[in-house]
């Protein structure tokens, strides 16, 4: 009987949690306006910047060798599962007024929570990249030598003929970094109408009990990273019909 | 326009793991003609050619072009016996050699629709290449290598695996772009092939050249016991 309450409980919270994700997204709920725009808004910056580096770095492990190469992919691999918690507080640390970067005033700013997001997803969007790269690479080897190619060409190349691969890369690194609570945690603080995103007002309202609107969040945030995802695989796949 | 020939090999050899895959070989080539090298399986003629090209780094001796080798290189293409299709369309894989060595977007694109009208590819230019067939994959391959004019071919058995059309119609574009003035260094399985092409024969057993002649000669004269065994279709060790 009790196990059967509880149950039922649960439901009800999550029906509750439904309808309020439902009213808080049809009356356009100008908090959750704010701060969707505003998780939208560090998590795409950090996506920019960070596929900026990885893509690149992905390609030029492929393509290059050179005597710490090994390495370098093992410490990517590596880097993958870095906890966001440490990471926030590493930046926190050098962010703080007594740390290198103080002077910044960078701490408890969306900037800082950018710089955190970019530090985890650069080696997960960098690793996949180069996995699918390598396999690329292998494919033009030959020809791309027998062209007389430079570094930087071969790396274009790559790039190129592999944005297929590499978007994949960038949307593992936009998932990664439009759920993480850690990090933006520690190093934004989650300051209302400053600094305050999805995941971190979702931690907020459940330590609160608010369940049915953490919950309520909770719905905004899958379907907000499930509508990036789907918007990004229809511009890719437009943009020419065939696929490889 | 530089001149590449005469090139001159000396004891020149590809090793991979200790063994090796050819040589030395010691060669002089001239400037007019087709060579078709052949023998048996595993005698080195993919090696020689990678070799030759500088896509096989040269294990011992030297090879001597007339003039640098870094504008040897640059005068020089290389198809594959496996094309390599980028993941492009066709017009994309044949402007790519051209943009590269710096021409506009107009002109390559211009150039490349020329250069695909005239092996037939015409009516597919925005077609993915890796869907093409494997003779319009090869001579996409052919066409992407002539389209900077080079001086000099490298055709590593371009018709392996084709059928009687595709390969017709890729000796045509062979036989068209020797006769234009491109030296064509091509290695074949196909001995009909080799007679309908061939101005000089490189024969090579166990990685090194047993006989270099002209192809009157190697097909119609007296070639070795080794070469009339091979033309005969005996297994030559």
């Amino acid at each position: 009987m009790l196990v059967q309450c509880a149950f039922g409980d649960d439901i009800l919270e999550i029906w509750s949690g439904i309808t309020e994700a439902f009213w808080l997204l049809v009356t356009l709920d100008a908090d959750l306006v704010e701060i969707t725009l505003r998780s939208l808004y560090v998590t795409l910056t950090a996506l920019v910047i960070a596929s900026a580096i990885a893509l690149p770095l992905g390609a030029l492990l492929a393509v290059r060798r050179f005597r710490a190469r090994r390495m370098t992919i093992a410490v990517l691999n590596a880097l993958m599962g870095l906890p966001p918690v440490v990471v926030g507080l590493i930046v926190y640390v050098m962010l703080s007024r007594s740390g290198p970067f103080g002077v910044l005033g960078l701490l408890f700013t969306p900037t800082a929570m950018i710089i955190a997001q970019v530090i985890i997803i650069v080696p997960l969007i960098a690793s996949i990249a180069h996995q699918a790269l390598r396999e690329l690479w292998s494919d033009y080897h030959d020809l791309l030598i027998s062209m007389n190619t430079t570094q930087t060409q071969r790396v274009q190349a790559l790039l190129w003929d592999g944005r297929r691969a590499l978007l994949t890369a960038s949307l593992a690194g936009f998932g990664r970094a439009i759920g993480e609570v850690g990090a933006i945690m520690v190093v934004g603080g989650n300051i209302d109408h400053h600094t305050r995103v999805l995941t971190t007002a979702i931690a907020l309202e459940t330590g609160k009990g608010e369940f049915a609107l953490a919950l309520g969040l909770g719905f905004v945030l899958i379907a907000m990273a499930i509508a990036v995802n789907l918007a990004i695989h229809v511009i890719g796949q437009t943009e020419r019909g065939g696929r490889w | 326009m530089s001149n590449l020939f005469p090139v001159t090999l000396e004891g020149a050899s590809v090793r991979r793991a200790g063994k090796t895959l050819v040589g030395p070989v010691d060669l002089e080539l001239q400037a007019k003609g087709v060579t078709i090298v052949i023998g048996p399986n595993g005698a080195g003629k993919t090696s020689l050619l990678r070799m030759m090209h500088g896509i096989a780094r040269l294990g011992g001796g030297s090879i001597r072009w007339a003039c640098p080798p870094e504008e040897a290189r640059a005068h020089q293409a290389f198809v594959f016996q496996q094309p390599i299709m980028m993941r492009r369309s066709v017009l994309g894989n044949l402007t790519y050699p051209l943009r590269l060595a710096g021409q506009s977007r107009a002109d390559a694109r211009d150039r490349a629709i020329q250069a695909a009208t005239e092996v037939g590819l015409g009516d597919m230019l925005d077609r993915p290449a890796p869907y093409l067939s494997g003779g319009e994959r090869q001579k996409l391959a052919l066409a992407r290598a002539l389209i900077t004019r080079p001086e000099l071919l490298f055709l590593d058995e371009p018709c392996a695996s084709l059928d009687g059309r595709a390969t017709r119609e890729i000796e045509e574009i062979l036989t068209r772009a020797a006769a234009a003035g491109t030296r064509l260094i091509m290695s074949t399985h196909d001995m009909g092939q080799a007679r309908r092409l061939a101005s000089e024969v490189l024969f090579l057993l166990n990685g090194n050249i047993h006989e270099h002649s002209p192809a009157k000669v190697f097909f119609d004269g007296t070639p070795s016991a080794q070469a009339q065994a091979f033309l005969k279709g005996d297994i030559v060790e």
